[in-house]
């Protein structure tokens, strides 16, 4: 059993826009280990939730295509897998999810129970047992529904299960998430930017819950999120994307103390004289539909030789787990 | 509680309404005319019986005693004779209403058994020659004029091949009057024979209404479907593995239905207004067929009666029905 | 402009309403030149009396002996004169109540908006008989009869529509720049939300024609000799089964028209409503 929990491997995946086929990612390169947080931060945009998809197999069918690359998690290779065994064998059970949007992810006309009873009735991890009758598996799964609502601090569980997800706050409702992402105990939970819709004061807590229980269960995480603040809080890695590659990759102390691409440097440079994380950084975004050859960043990079506008830099690795993609990466320290 | 307010809420909309189609009617029938009570009088009337009615319905007065007079008369039940079958029209439209109330009430179950199941296959099968098929079929079965299509199936199955009978609700004398639904008359007095000559007297007249009526029903729960697959909910479902079959069956289906059950009191305007000629033409003795005999005959006080009670009616079950969605709909809080 | 009619040059089901619409207009235009008895519309040849369609009369001939197809053709200039007539008021009538509600909201716009709810909550086609009825069977009251009870269908859109698209930052430009409201409602708002007003128009024109034959059907349409096509099927099923031609004809103009607008509105429907536009495909 080798320490990496998910290796994606040159992964290209393109959108069809009324514009023109946008290339979404571009070759990106991750590994995630075991019972790690990976912080995966990059502007808006950035195509995060894109490879947040990508993972779980759940891009739009029509409109995305995946035009190369490998996700391998555990001994199972995702993009060769078919759509029934993801749903069954991976989904909800390996690989879960917490969406960004904790207002629109719940169905509105079910109740919380209904929603989690349902998902206990195919994720349980007491179905992978089979010792238990149904009824019995009924039973302890409802005990085990209830202790997971009370590690995320929900107040008066019973109470919340009855409810319908209109009459809870966004903040519970987020809880709620987390629950029902840890209760079938996967080995991976993908948490695209779950704090973004939720207010300041609230973010902070439901970051606290989060790192505290994955810690406790050795769940590896993936967390995206526009703001390194927030990476810096509960990440041990850290992965920043620009325009669909994947552009550095270090453990968090190594990230904030050397970060080594221009981009990375300029994003921590920006951090103090910007409320919302990634803003203040002069150019512009690239258009995916048509973008840069080489290096994307090459057009807002003061660095930028004839090399980076034609091939795109491979992976250096500047320190220990510490690799960067850049054909002039920074050596000094900040 | 909430299903307290909800219908105070809605029948405290329900008063004005019902005093506004009164007014309406009020409107054309006494102001719009030179002479209302010519109109009310009939053709052959002689000056004498028509100052006699102008006289009796108070028509010289001013038009605000006039419509204060009218709205008593109709909460009394009094909206004059019929010129035609000389008993009060009350009288002679409630004992049609059993008999249109039971085709319109058959129709529409017809039309949810066949359209929603249309419109879940099409919206799975988004873009498939199905859907396009059905796209089609539904625009079409909007465009056909009920009255020309009700011709042709008569002329077809009753006339040409004898299939089905010309007309009327059953051969020769109908059940003992119990409830006047001839179908449910004749299962309580367990009559087959006459049950299965209500049924047959019924195919023409139900499959002509159905036509629009399933052709609305297929186009909403079609888009309503649609929209619930493409919602974040269903985004979240399919992320955390919950079986399709569930998610489609369960989850979606039942947001789906909640819109389409706001669309059955518009199903049931099609349908009383698709049975005044749909009744005349198969000589079902409804209101529509009275309706279209007032017509004939110039029975003022007849047509205008019909009016005020199909109206009351399709107001009616449009006030059940928001009480209906407000039950079945969670997030209604009024 | 040069998108939508790409995107609807796509749309094949929607093509073929326009060339079904573009038929009945030519048959109004062309009437004369088009039908083979142009007299039959008041001229009788009582020895013909229904025959079936053949060289002479393609369609067959009614039950005064006058060729159907001609009769057909000119039915399709009342056809259209009534639909548009009725729309036309429809929509002078709607838009403008819909506007100003929506834009001044205070007890008037909660009125008018009530009243509109009121006229909406009861089938058209029953109080267009009542008017009908009460006015008497001329084309002028069929058309008074049909506007007088769809123009809320119009005042209920452009009220929701100027409501949502009064809090749009350019409208609120507009507003702050000193525009009057006439001139805001009139240059900013409408042509926003024009594309609503003109799907909701086109849908509007098939269920109109469906129920101006329907009056004519019950015989609250034009009198005769007027070739009106609904009062054309009530004559004719006095002689059925025998001369199914003069029933079937005039029903299957009827179809062909309303299904015309109904596809052209939905394939308008689909391009103009951003929120309905089928997303971009890979296999396109
Ligand atoms: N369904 C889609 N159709 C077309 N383009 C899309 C679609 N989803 C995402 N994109 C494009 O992919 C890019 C990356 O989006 P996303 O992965 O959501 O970024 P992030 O999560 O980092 O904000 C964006 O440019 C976006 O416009
Ligand atoms: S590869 Fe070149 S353009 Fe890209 S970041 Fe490095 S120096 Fe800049
Ligand atoms: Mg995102």
């Amino acid at each position: 059993m080798t320490s990496d929990l998910i290796t994606v491997r040159g992964l290209k995946v393109s959108f069809a826009s009324d514009a023109g086929i946008a290339r979404v990612l571009d070759g990106v390169d991750l590994t995630i280990r075991r019972g790690e947080i990976m912080g995966l931060v990059g502007e808006s945009g950035c195509g995060k939730t894109t490879l947040a998809r990508a993972i779980l197999g759940i891009l739009p069918a029509n409109a995305a295509r995946i035009e190369a690359g490998q996700i391998r998690f555990e001994e199972h290779d995702i993009l060769d897998l078919d759509e029934a065994s993801l749903a069954t064998q991976l989904r909800g059970r390996q690989i879960a999810y917490i969406p960004q949007d904790p207002f629109t992810a719940f169905n509105p006309v079910f109740t919380i129970g209904t929603q989690i009873d349902d998902l206990m009735r195919f994720k349980s991890p007491l179905l992978r047992e089979g010792r238990l009758s149904a009824r019995e598996r009924r039973r302890a799964d409802r005990l085990r529904v209830l202790e997971m609502l009370r590690l995320v601090q929900l107040p008066d569980p019973e109470g919340v299960l009855r409810k319908y997800p209109h009459e809870v706050s966004g903040g519970q409702r987020q809880r709620l998430m987390i629950a029902m992402a840890l209760l079938p105990q996967p080995k991976l939970v993908i948490a695209d930017e779950p704090t973004t819709a939720l207010d300041v004061t609230v973010q902070a807590q439901i970051l606290t819950v989060l790192k505290r229980l994955a810690r406790d269960r050795g769940v590896a995480v993936l967390f995206t999120t526009h703001d390194l603040g927030t990476a810096y809080e509960i990440c041990d890695r850290i992965t920043v994307m620009y325009a669909g590659q994947e552009v550095e990759e270090a453990p968090v102390a190594d990230f904030f103390a050397r970060p080594s691409h221009p981009y990375t440097r300029k994003l921590l440079d920006s951090l103090p004289s910007s409320e919302n994380g990634i803003r203040g950084i002069t150019g512009e975004i690239p258009r995916l539909v048509d973008p840069p050859p080489g290096c994307r960043f090459h057009p807002r990079c003061e660095r930028a030789t004839e090399e980076c506008r034609t091939t795109r830099p491979p992976t250096h690795a500047v320190a220990v787990a510490h690799d960067v993609r850049c054909h002039h990466p920074l050596q000094d320290s900040a | 509680m909430k299903t307290f307010v909800l219908v105070v809420n809605r029948l405290a909309w329900f008063v004005p309404t019902l005093l506004g189609l009164l007014a309406i009617v009020f409107f054309i029938s006494h102001v719009i005319p030179a002479d209302p009570a010519a109109f009310v009088a009939g053709e052959n009337a002689t000056p004498e019986t028509v100052a006699a009615i102008r006289a009796r319905l108070g028509l010289d007065q001013p038009l605000y005693v006039q419509f204060w007079r009218y709205i008593l008369s109709i909460l009394d039940g009094d909206m004059g004779r019929s010129i035609y079958t000389g008993r009060p029209v009350v009288e002679d439209l409630l004992s049609r209403l059993p008999a249109t109330l039971e085709l319109t009430l058959v129709t529409v179950l017809v039309s949810i058994a066949v359209g929603v199941p249309l419109g879940v296959v099409a919206a799975l099968r988004r873009n498939s020659w199905l859907d396009h098929g059905l796209r089609v079929v539904t625009i079409a079965g909007l465009a056909i004029a009920s009255f020309w299509f009700a011709i042709l199936l008569q002329l077809l199955f009753s006339m040409r091949l004898g299939w089905t009978p010309l007309g009327g609700r059953v051969e020769g004398w109908g059940p003992e009057q119990i409830t006047g639904f001839y179908l449910i008359d004749a299962l309580i007095l367990q009559d087959h024979e006459i049950l299965l000559d209500a049924l047959q007297h019924m195919i023409l007249p139900v499959v002509t209404l159905a036509v629009p009526a399933t052709a609305t029903i297929v186009r909403f729960t079609r888009a309503g479907m649609l929209n619930a697959l493409q919602s974040n909910y269903v985004l979240y479902e399919t992320a955390m593995g919950y079986p399709r079959r569930l998610v489609i069956w369960k989850y979606v289906l039942r947001n789906a239905l909640i819109g389409t059950v706001t669309q059955i009191g518009l199903i049931f305007g099609i349908l009383l207004a698709g049975a005044v000629v749909v009744e005349a033409v198969f000589d079902w003795p409804g209101l529509g067929t009275f309706a279209v005999n007032s017509i004939l005959s110039s029975d003022y006080n007849a047509v205008m009666g019909f009016t005020v009670i199909v109206g009351t009616m399709f107001i009616v079950v449009n006030l059940v029905v928001d009480i209906l969605h407000g039950m079945i709909d969670p997030r209604e809080v009024r | 402009m040069r998108r939508i009619l790409r995107k609807l040059a796509e749309d094949r089901a929607a093509l073929f309403g326009l060339v079904l619409i573009g038929l009945l207009v030519l048959a109004a235009i062309l009437a004369p030149w088009l039908s083979t008895h142009p007299g039959d519309v008041t001229e009788f040849h009582t020895a013909q009396r229904l025959t079936a369609p053949g060289a002479e009369n393609w369609l067959g001939t009614d039950r005064m002996g006058s060729d159907i197809y001609s009769r057909l053709l000119y039915g399709a200039r009342i056809t259209i004169t009534i639909a548009v007539t009725a729309i036309a008021v429809a929509v002078a009538i709607g838009v403008p109540i819909g506007l100003v509600a929506g834009y001044y909201q205070g007890i008037g716009s909660e009125l008018l908006m009530r009243v509109s709810d009121i006229f909406l909550a009861v089938p058209q086609i029953v109080l267009a008989i009542a008017i009908a009825q009460t006015l008497g069977p001329s084309i002028e009251n069929v058309i008074l009869a049909l506007s007088a009870t769809y123009w809320p269908f119009w005042a209920r859109l452009v009220y929701a529509e100027t409501r949502s698209c009064k809090n749009e930052p350019f409208v609120e430009a507009a507003i702050a720049l000193g525009c009057s409201p006439w001139r805001v409602m009139v240059l900013h708002i409408l042509p926003s939300i024009s594309s609503s007003i003109i799907v909701r128009t086109t849908i509007g024109m098939g269920g109109t024609i469906l129920t101006a034959a329907t009056l004519g059907f019950l015989g609250l349409g034009p009198p005769p000799p007027t070739p009106e096509w609904g009062r054309t099927i009530a004559e004719a099923r006095e002689f059925l089964p025998m001369a199914w031609w003069y029933a079937a004809f005039p029903g299957l103009a009827i179809f062909l028209v309303v299904m015309g607008f109904n596809l052209l509105g939905d394939g308008l429907r689909d391009v103009l409503d951003p929120r309905l536009r089928r997303a971009a495909r890979h296999d396109k």
